[in-house]
Formats: C-alpha cells, sequence, structure tokens
C-alpha cells in the first residue's frame, strides 16, 4: 500500500485528496496565455552584446595556431575569448556531486573532440557582426583519425577521443572500464535452460528540441555581482558550475531561471551560463549567449545512441531463468552526465521482472560524437525499449501471448532486484492486467486473478552468493547455482486465444552477440594520464571517487 | 548601416521605429518595440512560435522584413486581452490546460484568432489545419485543440470573463 503522511501537514490543508477527476488551473498558466511569462531571453538590456563561439567543423582535430588578428578589427567586436581566458578550463559536471573527472574544456582550443565543439568565443554589438567575426578567424587544424562507435572506440588501436579517458570508457570503482551488475550464475542457467534467446538492440540519438532554445543572458549588478537569467532547468547545478569554471564565490552570482521553455533533459548541461557571465565580466557589459536552431540541433547535447545485447535463458513454460546484458552508451567526446545514467540503468535491470540469475556489463564510452545528456527516463529508455522487445521476440519464440509472458516473469512485492534492493509498491502485474483487459487482449482466467501482493518473498527474495578473485574482482569466480526452482506459484500455462497474433517478419541476419571484450581491465586503473592543463594550474587535484551514490554522493567541494 | 523610418499600428496604436535593412519583424518587435509575446523558436519559419497577423493573415515574423509591415496593421498575444479583460480564446487555454511550458502559447492563440477571426464555427479538422504551423514539443495539441473549439462555442467575439480566482468547473 502507498504511504500517505497526512498528518505532517494536517494543519496547514484539508487532504481528502479532493483535486482528483477535477480540472484545475497551471499556477502560471496566466502568465503564458498573455505570454508575459519570463523566458530568459525576454529580459531586455541596454547595450546588450551578443556571444557566438566559433565551433569545430571536424570530428576530430589538433589545433596547431589560431590567427584571431582579421576579427579582432571587424566593426562591433567588443572581445574575443579564448581558453586561456577562462580561469577554470577543465569541468565535469558531477564533479560538483564529487563524481568523475574533469574532462571538459568550456573553449577547446588546443583539440576538438566532435563537430561544433566550442573553440573560442566572439562578443560583439550584434549576431550579425559576432559571426562575420568568426569568419575571419583563421584555424590551422591537423585532422586527427575519429571515431563513431562506441564498440570500435573500445578496440585497442582505436584514436583516443578524450586524454582524460584511456581507452575511451569512463572508469567504475577505480578498476573496471565499464559498470558491472552480478546476480546469481548466468552461465549454469543457459546449461540447462529449453531455450536460449538473442539479439541486438539499438537506438539513435534524440534531440530534445525544445521550442525555446538554451541561452543565458548575464548583466553586470550592484556590488560586483552579476546576475544571469537563464533557459536552464538545473539553476543551482549552472549556479555551481558557471562558479566553478569562473573561479567566483557563488555569492557574486545572482541566478534566475525557472521559467524554462520546454527543455525536456536538454537544458542541464550549463554550457552558456558561464561564458555569458564571462563576456560580461570581460566587457562590462550585459551580455546575451544564445543557441539559434542549427546550434540546438548540431550542439544541443541530445539523448545518446545506445546498443544492447541481450542473452535470456528460458524454459518452455515461459519462465526465463537467466538475462545477460551487454550495454554500450555511446556519450559522445565528453561524459557529461552519463557516468550517472549508466548507474541508474544497472540498477533497473533486468526490467521489471523477477530473474534469478542476471549478469551486465555497460561500458560509458567516448566517441567523436556530440557529448550525450539527459532526456526523459534517462539510462532507463533504451535498455527499457530493448527488453520489452525481447520480451515480444521470447512470446513469439514460445508461441506464446506477450502479456502472459510478461505475467509469469513480472516482479511482484517482496522480490529481491538483482541490485539487491527489495521491490516495493510494484504493479505490473495490475497493470498488464487493465492493458489486456483495455485493448481487448485475451489472457487466460489463472492470470487474471495474479496479484502483485501475492506470490513474491520466498525464493524470490532471496540475495545469491556473489564471489570475488583475489583480486577482489567480481565475476570471474562462480557462484552457487540459483536457477529458479521449478515449483513456484506460477500458474501452468495455458495458451489463451486471440484473434491475431502472427510471427514476427523476417529480418535481416544481424549480430546478436557482442565482440568478445578485449580486456575487462584496465591496463592503468589507478593512474589516468594528466589531461591538459586547466589554465589555473594552482587548483588542486580532486581525488578521484568513482562510487556513485544519491545519498553519500551529494556532498559538496 | 543605414537605417529607415517605419510607421505601423501594433494591436491598434500607432508605432514609429527605425529600422535596418533587412532586420526581421520578430527582432524588432521584441528589441525595438518592447513587445515580447512573439517568441523566437527557430528563425526558420518552422515552430510558429513568433506568428503574428498582418493585416489580419497569419505570418512567421521572423521570415518577414520589418520594412515591409510600413502601414499595416500588426496584431500579436499582447493585444488579445483587453485591460484586464482577457480574450475567450485565453480564457479556454486556462480552463482546458491548452499550456505546458507556455512557450508556444501566443503563437497557438494568435494562429486560433486568425482562425476564428474569419470562421467563427469551425470544425475540428480546420482547428488542426489553423494551428499546423504551430509546433508544440510539450505535445499538448488535443488539449490546445480542444481550447480553440471551447472559445469558438462560447462565441469568441464577446468578451471573456476572468475572475482571477482558480478553476471553474
Amino acid at each position: 500500500m502507498i504511504e500517505f503522511r497526512k498528518d505532517i501537514f494536517a494543519d496547514e490543508r484539508d487532504d481528502n485528496l479532493n483535486e482528483i477527476g477535477k480540472p484545475t488551473r497551471r499556477q502560471d498558466i496566466l502568465g503564458h496565455v498573455t505570454g508575459r511569462s519570463p523566458f530568459y531571453d525576454d529580459h531586455q538590456f541596454e547595450g546588450l552584446l551578443h556571444l557566438k563561439c566559433l565551433r569545430s567543423p571536424h570530428h576530430h582535430a589538433r589545433i596547431r595556431s589560431i590567427d584571431t588578428k582579421p576579427a579582432e578589427q571587424m566593426p562591433g567586436v567588443h572581445r574575443i575569448i579564448q581558453g586561456s581566458d577562462v580561469k577554470v578550463n577543465l569541468n565535469t559536471l558531477l564533479s560538483l556531486m564529487n563524481f568523475g573527472e574533469d574532462d571538459e574544456p568550456v573553449l577547446s582550443d588546443k583539440k576538438v573532440s566532435y563537430v561544433g565543439e566550442p573553440i573560442l568565443a566572439v562578443v560583439a554589438e550584434t549576431e550579425r557582426q559576432a559571426f562575420d567575426a568568426i569568419a575571419k578567424i583563421r584555424v590551422d587544424y591537423e585532422v586527427l583519425p575519429h571515431v563513431l562507435d562506441p564498440e570500435e572506440a573500445l578496440q585497442p588501436n582505436a584514436p583516443l577521443v578524450n586524454e582524460t579517458m584511456p581507452g575511451n570508457a569512463f572508469p567504475y570503482h577505480e578498476k573496471y572500464n565499464h559498470q558491472k551488475l552480478r546476480f546469481g550464475d548466468v552461465e549454469a542457467a543457459f546449461a540447462q535452460a529449453d531455450h536460449i534467446v538473442e539479439d541486438r538492440y539499438q537506438m539513435s540519438p534524440i534531440e530534445q528540441a525544445p521550442i525555446e532554445m538554451c541561452g543565458a543572458i548575464a548583466a553586470p549588478e550592484t556590488n560586483d555581482r552579476f546576475v544571469c537569467y537563464t533557459s536552464t532547468q538545473a539553476l543551482f547545478f549552472s549556479l555551481g558550475t558557471a562558479a566553478k569554471v569562473l573561479d567566483v564565490p557563488s555569492n557574486r552570482l545572482h541566478f534566475i531561471g525557472g521559467t524554462v521553455g520546454g527543455g525536456f533533459g536538454g537544458k542541464v548541461d550549463s554550457l552558456h551560463e558561464p561564458l555569458a557571465i564571462l563576456g560580461c565580466m570581460l566587457t562590462g557589459r550585459a551580455v546575451r549567449y544564445a543557441f539559434d536552431r542549427q546550434e540546438e540541433m548540431q550542439v544541443g547535447a541530445p539523448r545518446g545512441a545506445e546498443r544492447w545485447y541481450i542473452k535470456d535463458a528460458v524454459m518452455n513454460d515461459g519462465r526465463i531463468t537467466a538475462r545477460k546484458f551487454t550495454g554500450y552508451f555511446d556519450v559522445g567526446a565528453y561524459t557529461r552526465l552519463s557516468s550517472y545514467a549508466i548507474i541508474k540503468a544497472a540498477g533497473h535491470l533486468p526490467g521489471p521482472y523477477t530473474i534469478p540469475n542476471v549478469y551486465a556489463d555497460i561500458y560509458c564510452v567516448y566517441t567523436n560524437r556530440t557529448p550525450a545528456t539527459a532526456m526523459r527516463g534517462f539510462g532507463i529508455t533504451g535498455v527499457d525499449f530493448a527488453i520489452e522487445s525481447h520480451m515480444d521476440q521470447i512470446a513469439h519464440k514460445l508461441g506464446m501471448n506477450p502479456i502472459e509472458l510478461r505475467l509469469i516473469n513480472s516482479y511482484m512485492d517482496g522480490d529481491m532486484k538483482a541490485h539487491r534492493r527489495e521491490a516495493k509498491n510494484t504493479a505490473l502485474v495490475e497493470c498488464m492486467q487493465v492493458a489486456a483487459e483495455k485493448s481487448g487482449w485475451n489472457i487466460a482466467p489463472d492470470f487474471k486473478a495474479m496479484s502483485s501482493h501475492n506470490g513474491g518473498e520466498g525464493w524470490r527474495s532471496e540475495i545469491p552468493h556473489t564471489v570475488t578473485d583475489t583480486n577482489g574482482q567480481i565475476g570471474n569466480g562462480v557462484p552457487a547455482s540459483t536457477v529458479r526452482p521449478a515449483t513456484t506459484s506460477i500458474p501452468a500455462y495455458v495458451p489463451s486465444q486471440n484473434p491475431s497474433y502472427a510471427a514476427p517478419p523476417a529480418q535481416p541476419a544481424r549480430p546478436v552477440s557482442p565482440p568478445t571484450p578485449q580486456s575487462n581491465v584496465q591496463a592503468t586503473p589507478t593512474a589516468p594520464p594528466q589531461a591538459s592543463a586547466p589554465a589555473s594550474s594552482s587548483t588542486p587535484k580532486r581525488p578521484r571517487v568513482s562510487r556513485f551514490s544519491s545519498i553519500s554522493g551529494t556532498r559538496r567541494r | 548601416m543605414a537605417k529607415k523610418p517605419i510607421q505601423f499600428q501594433l494591436n491598434g496604436s500607432s508605432k514609429s521605429v527605425f529600422v535596418e535593412e533587412g532586420q526581421n519583424l520578430l527582432e524588432v518587435l521584441r528589441r525595438e518595440v518592447g513587445d515580447l509575446t512573439p517568441k523566437l523558436g527557430c528563425a526558420q519559419g518552422a515552430c510558429g512560435s513568433c506568428t503574428v497577423l498582418i493585416d489580419g493573415e497569419q505570418i512567421v515574423s521572423c521570415l518577414t522584413l520589418a520594412e515591409t509591415v510600413e502601414g499595416a496593421s500588426v496584431e500579436t498575444a499582447a493585444g488579445l486581452a483587453n485591460g484586464p479583460t482577457l480574450h475567450a480564446l485565453q480564457e479556454a487555454f486556462m480552463d482546458g490546460f491548452a499550456a505546458q511550458c507556455g512557450f508556444c502559447t501566443p503563437g497557438m492563440l494568435v494562429s486560433a484568432k486568425a482562425l476564428l477571426d474569419k470562421n467563427p464555427s469551425p470544425s475540428r479538422g480546420d482547428v488542426i489545419e489553423a494551428i499546423s504551423g504551430n509546433l508544440c514539443r510539450c505535445t499538448g495539441y488535443e488539449p490546445i485543440i480542444d481550447a480553440i473549439l471551447a472559445a469558438a462555442g462560447n462565441g469568441h467575439n464577446s468578451a471573456g470573463r476572468y475572475s482571477g480566482s482558480g478553476r471553474q468547473s
């Protein structure tokens, strides 16, 4: 049962839940229909200057030299901002949570690693003058080989995308180039399975594409403070990031936001605020840095591409006894928030099902593509697409009703999830029952009678032993087999009559298993090479933290 | 760059501004005149959030040269309400939850007004066609269509009632 803590606000409101089923008005709707809602770009400043970036035309190139002289003479140009103007020109977003290594310059004037990466910025009277000046800047590039596929990026001879990340993979727990999940013994279950069902699933990057494009306006405020109006979805995140890279106390920055013209995850990366504020510091004028639509689509961080291999052990009656994942998150050239998304994905496996043996290796891989970031269901959507497609493949293979297959394997209250948290308030059974009813899809009476409240616990709540080897590494030992016992409360399978349940269409051949991993362990797990030094080299190096926790991971730097 | 004086009517009042050659109407309305209700969403005529009416015609202001509105009548979402009294479309959008982030809303309202000015009793198909140039990325199209139909049913030319006090059933 969901627990409502009515007692906490008992003296403040009549908490009888009488809002449900009645229309209500948004609190901000009057501003929306009158056009008065204050989006960041609706703030007007006398003498507003515009900032635009020179962007890389190459996937991967070293910059030999930059000649900005012709641009400095162009009409309307107030300032050209270079990487050396940024106090701490190397950052990673989750450093605010003390997680990960700084790996991304604000302005990348030594090496570019994706098309559209900002190299320097021009502040001018108008956007057109800024673009005209940028067109005069001459950059001498040494074009480098690039890699655009995550599995190719993990090959030993692949180009190094991000110098902070050897092997093109984010290091987890200081010893793995991937995040691991081990629960039970999948190999033993595969050996006893009636069927092995394997396939590969992949998802392209997706742009959040809000109608309001990302941007920020910074202006001088009283007492040497700066005000920043921003489209950010994460106001304090952007504040902390700006304070860090500009090396100013956060109390000198006054951030105003909260009116966001659509974000969907794409407005958390804090790309605009630091540069707008820096432009303001260097010119003494209000500065606007806004993406245009082309930049929004090319440079604005999308949901990243993912590729998943799934291998299941399946019994004739529909029980899934093991599920093995190999996942590749193509995070683009820099980490942003993707290292966290993978940990979230690992906690989600094997989906809303109780499977006694689960195994996953998930790689956070750097490629020469646009850095990826959050989007709705961050870390979950790609693998859920893979899991649910795979469930349908299994149903096709066994000739089973796909909803009944899901019910047989559904998680229930009291079950132990593979990430070792007990499942509570589960509702997949009820959800499937309602979906079947609403869509007129028949399921057998036994399945209609199932409940998430009955059938869990028992063997389903047990945590199998995880064996570690002498190096303290998991996944190499052989744990005790935990194949699901045959005698459970799962009803015997009786096929239900449904009008149309065709076999899947024939598909072209595609690889169904991941390549043999080159090495599970990084060659230099504890001493990554020094990244290109930030402008202020006196900044003390933060201790590496490779374990992320929403509780312990949030202490301030 | 040489600037050119232009005069036009904006929501019934006369405006005189200097514009640059090639400057678009959206920028002039927002930066020179100070009407911030048309929004910049793409500068490519694709999203419709900058929609205004020029002599009653639905136009994307980001692709309209400012100097071409000399002598014309321009309407924006800022002209919908009559003082504190909201237009029936605004009332219907409020009642029908027809906005989420609110960024496309002014353009949607202007497109809807263009429709209802010409066709006070549109079909659902007419409404869909009228807002087909306005993108809503929060994908709230159905409540928007319902709200426009509701406003038409309520008689959009009569002044809407806005009490300012919470919900109406």
